[in-house]
């Protein structure tokens, strides 16, 4: 048996066993249901009725890495301000009001240098890397 | 101790009743319960996502001057039926270069994702399946792995178009998410908990007792809120990732048959989640104005006003789809990182100035000065 706090997690373990069901219970279906008469045609990528050239497993844009980074930090800060956001009711009908702001803003300008210094290094703008070097070359 | 519908319902004459027809074995008696109940929601959305796709058809068809589907049952209602069967027949296609595990897993985890969420939606005081302590937290993190599915499900085609499309799927959702947090973090901080139960709680039946309007900040995060929800759900004018005009058909180009329909059930329930979500933390929820009585009668009537609620913001996002332009991928990231972010950390300082000030009372409540 579970310990009681994990009594409420049961319906989101249900949700979830319904899922895989339905999406497995849907494949078997369409496997009874569905033609099959593979060709190689068929299974090529779609390319606009071209032959594909190459796989599409190829580089990307460094943008991509970068906005993740910056998703990563902003998100673990928005985690840890959560249980901070949850007590501050609490903490102002306390009278601690203003001790909690003080350090919930104290911690909320970590966020907005993060993002004030990203904005001036340019790493919010979509296409960077062009404007940067051309703004270093007419200086 | 979480709220949940079992420990809700288990204060009723009829439980007894069902306890001594399982031979008063509780967990089995709660496993069923909730078994029936999470069928009857899953069935639930299932249908008004399916009524959804009818809905954005017919309402996209006025909107344009058309007619929209006619055919299959009284005004077209049945179509989403015949759109299912449909897929369920056609062939399923997998590309010969594709990898075949994520191919199959990318779906299943949009969909996971997305009836996970169902889990904590409050849709009345007593019918919502688990009132996590951690409720809004838990649906944030959950609901992320539909952004995941939908980066795999690019990635996993080895098509050019899906590869494109997964990559701006990806950065677009977790993007989005940031503003998104930051709204739901200043409804937290008004509403001391992360909880359904207590967010509505703390609301009111009438408008002016919604945390859209307790303060201009929160005002504004509702905005926030919702524009980065249709971002999140790929909606238009957001819906880069499966931009038809300029990447076919996006991260599903290669889906086809039944898993194609997955990832549409999976965006339209999700629509839904998210607008039931907004109604929840902004719109007060189910709250009843003026009546305090805990009957089985009110809690239908509660369903009601959630539904209502919900599907008016349903509507919204369909009408939003179809009146404004799709943005560029520059312009979708300046919009996340250098408008509506900043706003929702300003949102937040706002909120959190507002309590201390004001002592956590709302504008109509200053205004007024009732209680």
């Amino acid at each position: 048996m579970l310990p009681a706090q994990f009594d409420g997690l049961m319906p989101v373990v249900i949700f979830m066993a319904l899922a895989i069901l339905l999406f497995f219970g849907g494949h078997f279906l369409s496997v009874f249901l569905a033609p099959k008469k593979p060709s190689l045609l068929k299974s090529t990528p779609y390319e606009c009725g071209e032959q594909p050239v190459g796989s599409a497993w190829s580089m990307f844009n460094v943008r991509f890495y970068v906005v993740g980074l910056i998703f990563i930090i902003f998100d673990v800060e928005s985690v840890l301000m959560f249980p901070v956001a949850s007590i501050f009711k609490e903490l102002n009908d306390m009278g601690q009001g203003g001790y909690a702001l003080i350090i919930f803003l104290s911690f909320i300008s970590v966020l907005i240098e993060g993002i004030a210094y990203c904005w001036r290094k340019g790493d919010l703008d979509w296409v960077k890397s062009f404007q940067h070097s051309l703004k270093k070359e007419t200086k | 101790m979480n709220q949940t519908v079992v420990s809700y319902l288990s204060q009723y004459e009829f439980y007894d009743f069902l306890l001594a027809l399982f031979k008063n074995n509780q967990s089995l008696l709660s496993f069923v319960i909730y078994l029936v109940l999470a069928l009857a929601i899953v069935g639930m959305c299932a249908t008004i996502g399916g009524l959804g796709t009818y809905a954005e058809r017919k309402i996209s068809a006025d909107i344009q001057a058309r007619i929209g589907p006619n055919r299959v049952g009284p005004y077209g209602l049945l179509q989403f039926l015949a759109d299912g069967v449909k897929m369920m027949l056609k062939e399923d296609v997998m590309p010969f270069s594709a990898d075949k595990m994520l191919f199959y897993l990318a779906p299943l985890l949009c969909l996971t994702g997305v009836f996970a969420t169902l889990a904590v939606l409050p849709f009345s005081g007593g019918f919502i399946m688990t009132d996590l302590n951690v409720g809004i937290f838990y649906l944030v993190a959950i609901s992320s792995l539909v952004g995941v599915g939908v980066f795999l499900g690019g990635y996993a085609s080895n098509s050019k178009w899906s590869m494109l499309g997964g990559m701006r799927g990806a950065s677009q959702i977790i993007s989005y998410e940031i503003p998104v947090t930051i709204s739901i973090l200043a409804i937290t901080l008004l509403s001391g908990g992360m909880g359904f139960g207590t967010i509505v709680g703390s609301q009111g039946g009438l408008p002016h007792q919604w945390f859209m309007f307790h303060n201009p900040f929160a005002f504004i995060a509702t905005f926030v809120y919702f524009v980065g929800a249709l971002a999140e759900t790929n909606r238009a004018p957001f819906d880069l990732p499966e931009a038809e005009s300029e990447l076919v058909s996006g991260y599903h180009t290669e889906y086809t048959g039944m898993r194609f329909g997955f990832f549409a059930l999976a965006e339209y329930i999700e629509v839904f989640v998210v607008c039931g979500v907004a109604a929840a933390l902004f719109l007060g929820g189910y709250n009843l104005p003026g009546i305090k009585l805990d009957i089985l009668p009110i809690q239908a009537v509660q369903f009601v006003i959630f539904m209502t609620k919900t599907l008016v913001l349903y509507y919204v996002v369909i009408w939003v789809r179809w009146t404004f332009p799709r943005l560029r991928v520059d312009q979708l990231m300046s919009i996340c990182w250098k408008y509506l972010t900043p706003i929702a950390i300003f949102n937040l300082v706002g909120c959190a100035i507002w309590m201390v000030v004001f002592n956590g009372k709302s504008i109509a409540e200053i205004l007024l000065g009732s209680h």
